[in-house]
């Protein structure tokens, strides 16, 4: 009887039923992308940290990886140091250059990261195969497209450029053996990798036994920060970065995305709450006569509130997958837009789904239908019956 | 469903000193003065009196619905002059019937639905439950009636399911206010059949009303005028040899 007469009441006032389920569905939607976008980066990062399995990064003393162009010095003998170790399964040294393609109209420049193929958790080959060879390089679609290349062509390539002088140094006949997608990489950014003796000789002597960056995967079961620890104390030159000290750092730069997310969520779930307590009020005052009598011949006082909260809540429940669907929408297409923002890597998604923020946004709407439907019908349910029937009677 | 002798008869209502006052402002109106009464069970009772004279004011507090300044209201044998809410609100559903002027029917539900609500919140189920409400769907003659929206009938019907509303938990009391107030002439007489064959099946019934073929249709008749019952008459039927 109790869903009976709150379907009833719903369905009397389709079009103002209708449109309340939109409103709140509009505000379910702005509440789940903000969920998501509240979690979303740092799960995202977090994922993307771990996407190799790679678990401790080790940089020149003092920076970030790749935030400077710092590199570690005589890093042959430290990631020998470091594959010794009986805790570690693999690691994968890393030096970070430019890499400039003489053209008619100017030389096309791009990244290019010298590494150790077999063990490299820098990209993911799409077509061809590895560089195994001193004279082979694999490199992104951006940068074949921008030097006009495929899989199979050569390409002249110097590791130096002076634009004033328009003269390269470290030049080299590479031939373009695979087609990658660079993790780290963004979207639109021109990446290419060769072996690491190679970058280091187009780089000349002083690049010799350097890496911009060492990244380290652990056997199953050893302890990262730990392992960080043992090796920032056996070589005290660097500063090695565990996941969990990434994640924390981005977590830091990324406070204001969370602020934004958290404050915006709140505001939109407060539009929701009041759209559906203004709706439940007028619904409510329509029906003040009929709650009077309804209390008049002994239907208790919680029953209505219950009624009326069902409603509320029925609102809310059908406003919710709406509300969810739409979010999701929303947010691949603001995800579409913010990954172009310039030096993001192309993996890292603003707004992540996850179940739990979907749960998260559903259960904070119910609740919202809850409240917003206890206060209108409380209200209503403790007028004194007999005014309320006089009141009614004379109006 | 008979009625029971005068002989038989004990009070069903029991009002002693009973005076309502209303705050206006920074007056004290007061809209019953020391009433004393008793209805015994099986009476047909009507009170008449002009406007504000106090006599829904008097109704409302046999109702339970309304709490008196001072006096007494026993109905049933029970005190319920100072229930608590909740006891009022249940003794209410399982002791007393009431019928409005405006019907008050819940717009939403069919006539069979608002029948079931009281029987619903007194815990009645499923097949019970309709079956009650159908029969007295039946005794108010509206058995093909029972889907129908309030909207979808007349004044008579939808005062016939607030009657049958009010009967469903079969209550010690029917209290009526005005019952054919908003009812054409034909249809108010129909009313007053029905009330006097509830009565005649055994149900205390006490109306407040203008309409003087209602009170005549009464057994009794008590007059009042602000706020004191000036005369309390028997029908020369019912009164004793």
């Amino acid at each position: 009887m109790l869903f009976t007469l709150a379907f009833a009441s719903l369905v009397r006032h389709r079009a103002r039923t209708a449109l309340a389920v939109l409103g709140v569905a509009v505000s379910a939607a702005m509440l789940l992308d903000m969920v998501m976008l509240s979690s979303g980066m740092r799960e995202s990062f977090r994922s993307l940290l771990l996407s190799q399995g790679f678990q401790l990064r080790i940089a020149p003393k003092g920076t970030l990886p790749f935030d400077t162009e710092a590199t570690i010095r005589d890093a042959d003998s430290l990631v020998a140091l470091l594959r010794a170790l009986p805790q570690v399964d693999r690691v994968s040294p890393v030096l970070g250059g430019q890499l400039h393609v003489p053209r008619a109209s100017g030389a096309v420049t791009a990244a290019v990261l010298g590494l150790e193929p077999l063990v490299q958790g820098d990209y993911e080959l799409v077509d061809g195969r590895h560089p195994m060879a001193p004279d082979e390089l694999v490199a992104n679609d951006a940068m074949l497209r921008a030097i006009g290349r495929r899989v199979g062509d050569t390409v002249t390539a110097a590791a130096g450029y002076d634009a004033q002088l328009r003269g390269l140094s470290g030049v080299r006949l590479l031939h373009v053996v695979g087609r990658v997608r660079f993790i780290y990489m963004a979207a639109e950014q021109r990446g290419s990798a060769i072996p690491l003796a190679t970058l280091r000789a187009m780089q000349g002597p002083e690049a010799s036994s350097r890496v911009s960056l060492a990244m380290v995967r652990l056997r199953p079961g050893a302890n990262a920060d730990a392992m960080r620890a043992v090796v920032e104390r056996l070589v005290p030159r660097v500063t090695v970065v565990s996941t969990t000290d990434a994640i924390r750092q981005v977590d830091e730069r990324l406070s204001y995305f969370r602020q934004l997310a958290v404050i915006l969520g709140a505001v939109s779930l407060l539009v929701g709450f009041l759209l559906v307590t203004t709706l439940m009020t007028v619904s409510v005052n329509e029906r003040i006569g009929e709650i009077a009598v309804m209390r008049a011949i002994g239907v208790r006082r919680e029953r209505i509130v219950a009624q009326i909260v069902v409603e509320a809540g029925a609102i809310m429940l059908v406003a919710a997958p709406l509300g969810l669907a739409l979010g999701l929408v929303t947010a691949r297409y603001l995800n579409s837009i913010l990954a172009r923002f310039p030096g993001l890597p192309e993996r890292i998604d603003f707004f992540l789904f996850q179940p739990a923020s979907a749960w998260t946004a559903l259960g904070l709407l119910v609740l919202s239908g809850i409240l917003s439907g206890i206060y209108p019908s409380w209200r209503s349910a403790s007028l004194g019956i007999a005014p309320t029937l006089r009141r009614e009677a004379v109006g | 469903m008979t009625a029971p002798s005068m002989r038989d008869a004990r009070p069903i209502v029991e009002v002693r000193d009973l005076a309502r006052d209303y705050p206006m402002g920074d007056e004290i109106v007061p809209a019953l003065r020391g009433v004393s009464f008793t209805v015994e069970q099986g009476e047909y009772a009507a009170i008449v009196g002009p406007s504000g004279c106090g006599k829904s004011t008097l109704l409302n507090l046999l109702g339970v619905i309304d709490r008196p300044t001072t006096g007494t209201v026993t109905i049933a044998g029970e005190r319920v002059d100072a229930l608590t809410d909740a006891r009022a609100t249940d003794f209410r559903l399982r002791r007393i019937g009431f019928v409005f002027q405006r019907f008050y029917l819940m717009q939403a539900l069919t006539a069979r639905e608002n029948i079931e609500l009281p029987l619903a919140e007194a815990g009645l189920r499923g097949v019970a439950r309709r079956d009650r409400a159908r029969t007295l769907l039946e005794y108010v003659g509206l058995s093909r009636r029972e889907g129908h929206r309030p909207s979808q009938l007349s004044g008579g019907e939808q005062q016939r399911v607030a009657i049958a509303r009010a009967l469903a938990n079969e209550p010690k009391l029917l209290l009526a206010d005005e019952p054919t107030g908003e009812l054409d002439a034909r249809t108010g007489a129909e009313m007053i059949a029905l009330f006097q064959r509830l009565n005649a099946d055994g149900t205390t019934i006490v109306v407040v009303t203008h309409d003087e073929d209602l009170a005549r249709a009464a057994k009794r008749v008590i007059h009042m005028r602000d706020g004191s019952i000036v005369s309390d008459e028997r029908a020369a039927r019912d009164r004793a040899p």
